[in-house]
């Protein structure tokens, strides 16, 4: 059975990537249809050995598994393994990583069929599904940031993946750089974890972590300040956390990722690879319990990034980029779950989020499709009428996003509202009020998306118009698989993962004052459902879906009217709050003109120009003067023997007896 | 005399012996013999990575000191000078890069290089030569010859073959070198002199013996900094390198980046670091302080540059710096420790030093390959464009796929992906440094995103995008020689970013050696 199992943990990252290998490598001899199935079967072998896992660990309740793979690199005292942690938390992610992968690549056989770089994009995603299974597999932080780092080169090459597209590869250098500045907090979390902990590994960082001497160790980072070293850690790994999930200010490059294919929206920056940070400080939740100033600082990133993001969403006419927007309020409402230590709950809603924010990616590739890679909702409206699958797929995406009673998005979202109302550490009542507000605001977009999209005038040519029709199986099978988890996964998990013992052995909520998930009354699903359909967030919702309603179908004017009588707030909005204006002036500009600057003055003028050619112009100078000495005339070099003489003598009188005596 | 003797002699002798019969041969028939010894080099080297002992310790016996694959042999008498090779765990792994990277080197120039063919293949094989001669040289004066004779062929190359600005590129390149290396001349000799009664002699292994005076010390630590600083090339005497690289040919410049830079790392761990520990330790500051400004600086000056050759030669300075880095924040670290004796540390100081004097050696081999790499690739672009401007291109994914496939690797290997050899250096010193100051660590780690930034720009600008002009629809795709060369790179870079404990694992006895003749002689003078 162990024998069995080992192979079963090595098959599901391995799969993919030879299915990556043989499509990247060998796409061209052997075809398009070839390289899809073998990258299919790829990932379905890794989406079977999930369930076998999820079966073996969580149905079966066999203990974790930490195992060594490899010995990546020893050198005296420290080993740097590759190696698998499979517990529950790891098996819960494998199920939606492969499967939601599996999804997409069925799905990408009818979204990319007329593009010459299928087989390309086929080699991408599976590749990127080996490096997403290597991350949530590691035992480690060194594999961790190896997992870390290579979800971060798919996206980058998915992005930029029509890299004629001047926006495509601008977005991706700029996805790819905002990520280095959270990974270079990150890998000095890392370094820090080293130097305190003794070791990468997770269980030894862990046990560490609960001696009292670790708990006691202050860094000094400016000379009289000490700082906790715990704290210190947490908020450098969070600060990685940021660049791949996108928090505010590191949220920037997100958006703009929306410039590659739609079926990488949907898996990498929707279900997954965005969700890496969630996954990583959950993981760490024996390290954060340690730090309430940690977590409050989650918390308060998280509540930004979850309102502000929101607000944004409502102002976007381009499809993907209000689901995008979407995508960043809801992990924001993650972080703020995490600050408030309800990590199963961050978690739970990581898996609801992955199902029902695909569906809706996927739903919007379907619609583009069908619009002849038209993405502006202004040209949309009534699509339902061609669309039936499409429309009713997507009503269920939009439902569960809102939180509507009964579907999955309302047992996570509820259970991070209540947790964060429970909380007590410094920044919860602002998160509270944050997460509140966002119930609104996130009904009011996905349902002014919703509306604009399948209902209301047919605003688009004639053209596009005699061409709408319903996608084919390929894309249509996938979003009826994902429709289903995404009404009911949330009434069947919530119990097992927020209120049983699901996380216990990976989810370590020790300090008795952040126990919030605790807290929170819980009786039966149904008892939650009734109770939830009381409470403000649910007439939030529901006045959110109604003022779309009445702003996009009832008074489009009124919309209009709003939007020229609010001028400053929907100029602030539509500039996405001046972010990309002001990292695109002092950033970018800044460095490139501090290179420019350095270059010219440092190099070239000074040691150039001072040092080097100076030093060539002196010595030239110095044998003009020499030239002349040479005059010829013996009695001029009599005088200078006997004077070099006289210097020599005092020199070596001076020495020997002026400084001794 | 066994094989195991005479191996390294061989080595040296071999390119050698090669290149005098392509420069005997006809222009035509002086590459096949040219590649057929550069091949057999590599083959000959390689016993010395399946032969190494891995727990052979000893260079720093001072009874009887040893290296593996040891030849000594008397040379002049008078002065007690021998010819005497060895090698450890830190020259073996260069001696393989060298004789590797040769071969590649050979074949770059197979069709580029239509003048004089015969008089550049010779040149390359004889440098390889010299170059695996200085690795490999335990006598002062034998690694002197080899050091200075490395200047002949290197000076031939650039002014030969070189671009436009030749002549004032050689001279600066020459000029700063040997003004260098005059001063490690004048250290040796003044070494030598500092032996014993009677057992004077140019062992560099007798040198680590001497009981100098901290003043003695610096005056020959500065010595051979001048030396080395200059080689590596460390802020602020690298402005020869950019000049150097924009006029050499591609061949000249992956020699100079990949071998020629690693020589001043290399003479720091030999001479610098066991020879005046103590002045090292005291000195070490203001070499990390170089090191420092030379990842974030130079990494800045990078971005502005429009020149792809140019960049790269300023991204190759960068990641020289994580090198000296590596290397002299060993006393960083054992400073930090001395002030912090009680706090619950858990990291044993020595094991930390090795972790960072590793990461250094990996770096060096690491940024051979990708260095070389990069310049190839340059090379690949340059032979079929004649331009190394990056806005004369633009788009070459959609003429070249194959060959855009090769550079976005290499790129993320330079800006250091996980997986590529880049990362596993960098990684090291970084994890390493952070225990002697979280500021040597930030800064270091800055290279995290200047790095990407100025690669990634340069790929976007000349890779990516619609086709640029009509120079670059033009373009045809890599052939099967170019092909070979880029590939047998990619796997080299993905192999020991996948698995360095091939790499680490010889390097393991003798890094302990060296680190523990460094700490008990900077204890003794802590304790003075």
């Amino acid at each position: 059975m162990k024998e069995y199992m080992d192979s079963i943990y090595l098959l599901t990252p391995l799969a993919p990537l030879v299915g990556a290998i043989i499509a990247g490598l060998f796409g061209k001899f052997i075809g398009r249809s070839a390289s899809h199935w073998v990258t299919i079967l790829g990932v379905g072998i890794s989406f079977i050995c999930a369930v076998i896992i999820f079966n073996h660990i969580v149905l079966d309740a066999a203990p974790a598994v930490n195992q060594t793979i490899y010995t990546w690199m020893v050198s005296d005292g420290f080993n740097f393994q590759v190696g698998f942690l499979i517990d529950k938390l790891t098996a819960i992610m494998l199920i939606v990583v492969t499967f939601v992968s599996l999804m997409v690549h069925i799905y990408t056989i009818g979204y990319m069929k007329e593009d010459p770089g299928y087989q390309r994009f086929f080699c991408y995603i599976a590749l990127f599904t080996f490096a997403m299974l290597m991350l949530v597999m590691a035992n480690n932080f060194m594999q961790l940031f190896f997992g870390w780092e290579l979800v971060g080169l798919v996206s980058y090459l998915l992005i930029g993946f029509w890299h004629k597209k001047e926006t495509a590869i601008f977005a991706n250098l700029k996805a790819f750089l905002v990520n280095r500045i959270g990974d270079f907090g990150f890998i000095l979390g890392i370094a820090a974890i080293l130097m305190f902990a003794g070791s990468l590994d997770y269980d030894k960082v862990f046990a560490v972590a609960q001696t009292e001497d670790f708990q006691k160790q202050t860094i000094s980072i400016f000379p009289g300040v000490h700082w906790s070293a715990i704290t210190f850690i947490c908020i450098l790994l969070f600060i990685g956390a940021m660049g791949k999930s996108a928090q505010v200010p590191l949220h920037v490059w997100l958006p703009d990722s929306m410039e590659g294919p739609t079926p990488i929206s949907a898996l990498i920056h929707a279900a997954t690879m965005v969700t890496a940070g969630i996954f990583m400080v959950a993981r760490m939740s024996p390290l954060y319990e340690l730090s309430t100033t940690a977590l409050s600082v989650v918390m308060i990133i998280g509540a930004i990034t979850a309102l502000s993001m929101g607000f944004l969403g409502i102002v976007q006419n381009d499809i993907k980029r209000v689901v995008a927007y979407s995508t960043l309020s809801q992990l924001g409402y993650m972080t703020v779950a995490l600050g408030a230590s309800a990590y199963s709950a961050a978690i739970f809603h990581l898996m609801t989020h992955a199902f029902f924010k695909a569906l809706l990616f996927l739903g919007a590739g379907s619609v583009i499709i069908a619009m002849h890679h038209k993405q502006d909702m202004r040209e949309m409206g009534n699509i339902r009428k061609y669309m039936p699958i499409t429309y009713f797929t997507a009503l269920i995406g939009s439902l569960a996003l809102i939180g509507f009673p009964g579907f999955s998005g309302f047992y996570s979202k509820d259970a991070i509202i209540e947790a964060t109302h429970l909380s007590t550490i410094p920044g919860a009542s602002f998160a509270y009020f944050a997460v509140m507000a966002g119930v609104f605001i996130t009904a009011l977009y996905s349902f002014r998306m919703f509306f604009m999209v399948f209902h209301g005038k047919e605003r688009m040519d004639d053209h596009t118009r005699d061409h709408l029709k319903e996608s084919s199986w390929v894309v249509t099978a996938p979003l009826i698989l994902l429709a289903i988890p995404s009404v009911i996964i949330g009434a069947i998990a919530i119990e097992p993962m927020l209120f049983g013992s699901y996380f216990n052995d990976s989810i370590k909520v020790t300090d008795a004052a952040h126990a919030t998930l605790s807290k929170i009354h819980f009786e039966s699903v149904i008892g939650f459902t009734i109770h939830g359909m009381m409470q403000p967030p649910f007439f939030l919702a529901m006045a959110g879906i109604a003022s779309a309603w009445f702003f996009t179908l009832k008074r489009p004017d009124l919309a209009a009217a709003a939007q020229s009588k609010l001028k400053i707030i929907h100029t602030l909005l539509i500039n996405k709050y001046y972010f990309d204006a002001f990292n695109q002036k002092v950033f970018a500009g800044g460095s490139r003109r501090l290179g420019a600057f350095l270059w010219r003055y440092g190099d070239a003028k000074l040691i150039d120009g001072f040092f080097v050619n100076g030093s060539a112009k002196s010595v030239g100078w110095f044998s003009s003067v020499v030239r002349r000495l040479q005059t010829g005339y013996l009695y001029h070099y009599a005088i200078a023997i006997i004077l070099g003489l006289v210097g020599m003598l005092s020199w070596i009188i001076w020495n020997e007896y002026g400084v001794t005596k | 005399m066994s094989f195991d003797q005479s191996i390294l002699t061989i080595l040296i002798l071999l390119p050698i012996v090669g290149g005098v019969f392509a420069l005997l041969a006809s222009d035509k028939m002086s590459r096949p013999v040219a590649l057929i010894f550069a091949i057999a080099t590599f083959a000959l080297s390689l016993p010395l990575y399946t032969g190494f002992d891995l727990n052979h310790s000893g260079l720093f016996n001072a009874a009887a000191a040893s290296a593996q694959f040891e030849l000594k042999l008397p040379w002049i008498e008078a002065f007690n000078i021998t010819y005497h090779v060895g090698v450890d765990g830190i020259s073996m792994p260069l001696i393989i890069l060298t004789s590797f990277i040769s071969i590649l080197v050979i074949l770059a120039g197979w069709r580029v290089i239509e003048y004089k063919t015969k008089q550049y293949m010779a040149a390359f094989l004889i440098m390889e030569g010299i170059m695996i001669g200085v690795f490999s040289a335990l006598d002062a004066v034998l690694f002197y010859l080899f050091w200075e004779a490395m200047l002949i062929p290197m000076f031939l190359i650039i002014g030969v073959w070189g671009g436009p600005r030749r002549v004032y590129a050689t001279i600066k390149f020459f000029l700063y070198t040997f003004l260098g290396s005059v001063f490690m001349l004048v250290a040796l000799i003044y070494l030598y002199n500092q032996m014993p009664e009677g057992k004077e002699s140019f062992s560099i292994l007798g040198f680590y013996h001497l009981d100098l005076t901290l003043t003695q010390q610096s005056w020959i630590f500065f010595a051979f900094l001048a030396a080395f600083a200059v080689k590596v090339p460390m802020w602020p005497v690298h402005t020869w390198l950019p000049d150097a690289h924009v006029e050499a040919p591609t061949g000249g410049s992956v020699i100079l980046a990949a071998i020629m830079l690693k020589i001043g790392g290399y003479g720091f761990l030999r001479f610098s670091l066991p020879i005046t520990p103590w002045a090292s330790f005291d000195w070490s500051w203001l070499i990390i302080l170089m090191s420092l400004v030379a990842i974030a600086y130079i990494g800045f000056i990078a971005l502005a540059q429009k020149d792809m050759k140019k960049l790269i030669a300023y991204s190759s300075i960068a990641h020289m710096g994580f090198v000296t880095l590596g290397l002299f924040s060993v006393f960083a670290i054992m400073q930090y420790n001395l002030e912090h004796t009680t706090a619950a540390n858990p990291i044993d100081v020595l094991a930390t030093t090795k972790l960072v004097v590793e990461g250094g050696i990996v770096q060096m081999i690491s940024h051979g390959f990708i260095s070389a790499a990069l310049f190839l690739c340059v090379g690949v672009l340059y032979d079929r464009m004649h331009s190394r401007d990056i806005t004369d291109y633009g788009g070459v994914a959609n003429t070249m796929p194959v060959f855009a496939a090769f550079f976005v690797l290499f790129a993320m290997a330079n800006a250091g992906l996980p997986g590529t050899s880049g990362f596993v250096g960098e990684f090291m010193i970084i994890i390493g440094v952070i225990k002697a100051n979280f500021w040597f660590a930030f800064i270091a780690a800055s290279t995290l995103i200047l790095g990407a930034a100025y690669t990634l720009w340069m790929i976007k600008r000349v890779v990516f995008g619609e086709v640029g002009n009509d120079n670059v629809k033009a373009l045809h795709d890599i052939g099967a020689r170019e092909f070979i060369i880029l590939a047998s790179l990619a796997l080299t870079v993905l192999f020991f970013g996948l698995w360095p404990d091939t790499l680490t694992s010889v390097m393991h006895t003798s890094v302990n050696d060296l680190m523990t003749h460094v700490h008990s002689k900077v204890a003794d003078h802590l304790v003075k």
